[in-house]
């Protein structure tokens, strides 16, 4: 099937993720081969998972974990743990 | 760790969630875009978590719980700001996202990310993400849950994971891909796989 690109652009996800089938795959990478803009599409989305994935873009506050843990051990002081449900 | 902690051992908790203060952070903070009630609410969350753990049931994991735990304390603290929160999505009538059709970015990502801008702008582009496309897509690419999961936390079918996802990337590429052609210098190379 010779795919069109707002077709392929469709498919972009499931080709990164690798769920496309067999058939659908191989049209989409038909298609790359020669369109410039969809592979760039593909490239820069690509690019952007890798980015947004990356632990420095979004950083822990400095001192949560222990401002965390410090409010935590107040609040176990002060509450009671619910009664584990008799069906459990 | 559990059973020590309901069987009295409550110092345990701290070890039992340290795994999760993460994932928990990050679910609250790309839904309310704010670092200090991000945190406040991270810390209600556990605090919930703690509370509720007699009635955590063994079927589900103990992460996709806590998430679920973190996802309604933050909703809530959305709604009391904006009671009319809407961010409802019709997953059938929305048409399809059309991305950025450029062809001159393609730089080496772990070199971008060594510059603050373009940290910032990403964040941005997440926060500026629709809500239901922000969660998943936190879910699913910064926590690396799998699309089961990401549906239980959600309590939304697959095929919702998976439309709502691909809709979030292309967002996500329409938006930045041109910023981020302005502000990092044009690509030297291509990427190996074409």
């Amino acid at each position: 099937m010779v795919l069109n690109c707002r077709h392929v652009w469709d498919y972009i996800s499931g080709y990164l993720d690798n769920t496309l089938d067999a058939q659908t795959r191989a049209d989409v990478e038909k298609h790359l081969e020669h369109c410039e803009i969809c592979s760039a599409v593909l490239d820069s989305t690509r690019n952007i998972l890798i980015l947004t994935a990356d632990d420095r873009v979004f950083e822990l506050p400095v001192g949560y974990s222990e401002r965390l843990h410090a409010r935590l051990a107040q609040a176990m002081l002060e509450i009671p743990l619910d009664e584990p449900e008799s069906s459990a | 760790m559990i059973e020590k902690v309901l069987g009295g051992q409550t110092e345990t908790f701290h070890e039992l969630i340290r795994p999760y203060e993460r994932s928990v952070y990050m679910m609250t903070l790309s839904l309310l875009r704010n670092e200090a009630e991000a945190e406040d609410a991270a810390q209600e969350t556990f605090i919930k978590a703690y509370r509720a753990l007699g009635r955590f049931r063994a079927e589900a994991r103990f992460s996709t719980w806590l998430i679920s735990i973190a996802l309604n304390e933050a909703r809530a603290r959305l709604r009391r700001k904006q009671p009319a929160l809407t961010d409802s999505i019709d997953d059938t009538s929305e048409g399809s996202v059309t991305p950025a059709q450029l062809t001159d970015w393609r730089e080496i990502p772990s070199a971008s990310l060594e510059r603050q801008e373009v940290r910032t702008l990403i964040r941005r582009a997440l926060a500026e993400l629709p809500l239901a496309y922000r969660e998943v897509f936190v879910l699913r690419e910064l926590e690396e849950r799998n699309v089961q999961e990401t549906a239980d936390a959600l309590g939304i079918t697959i095929a919702s994971v998976k439309m709502r996802l691909h809709r979030a990337r292309l967002m996500l590429q329409k938006q930045l891909a041109p910023q981020l052609k302005s502000v990092v210098p044009t690509s030297r190379r291509r990427f190996p796989w074409f």
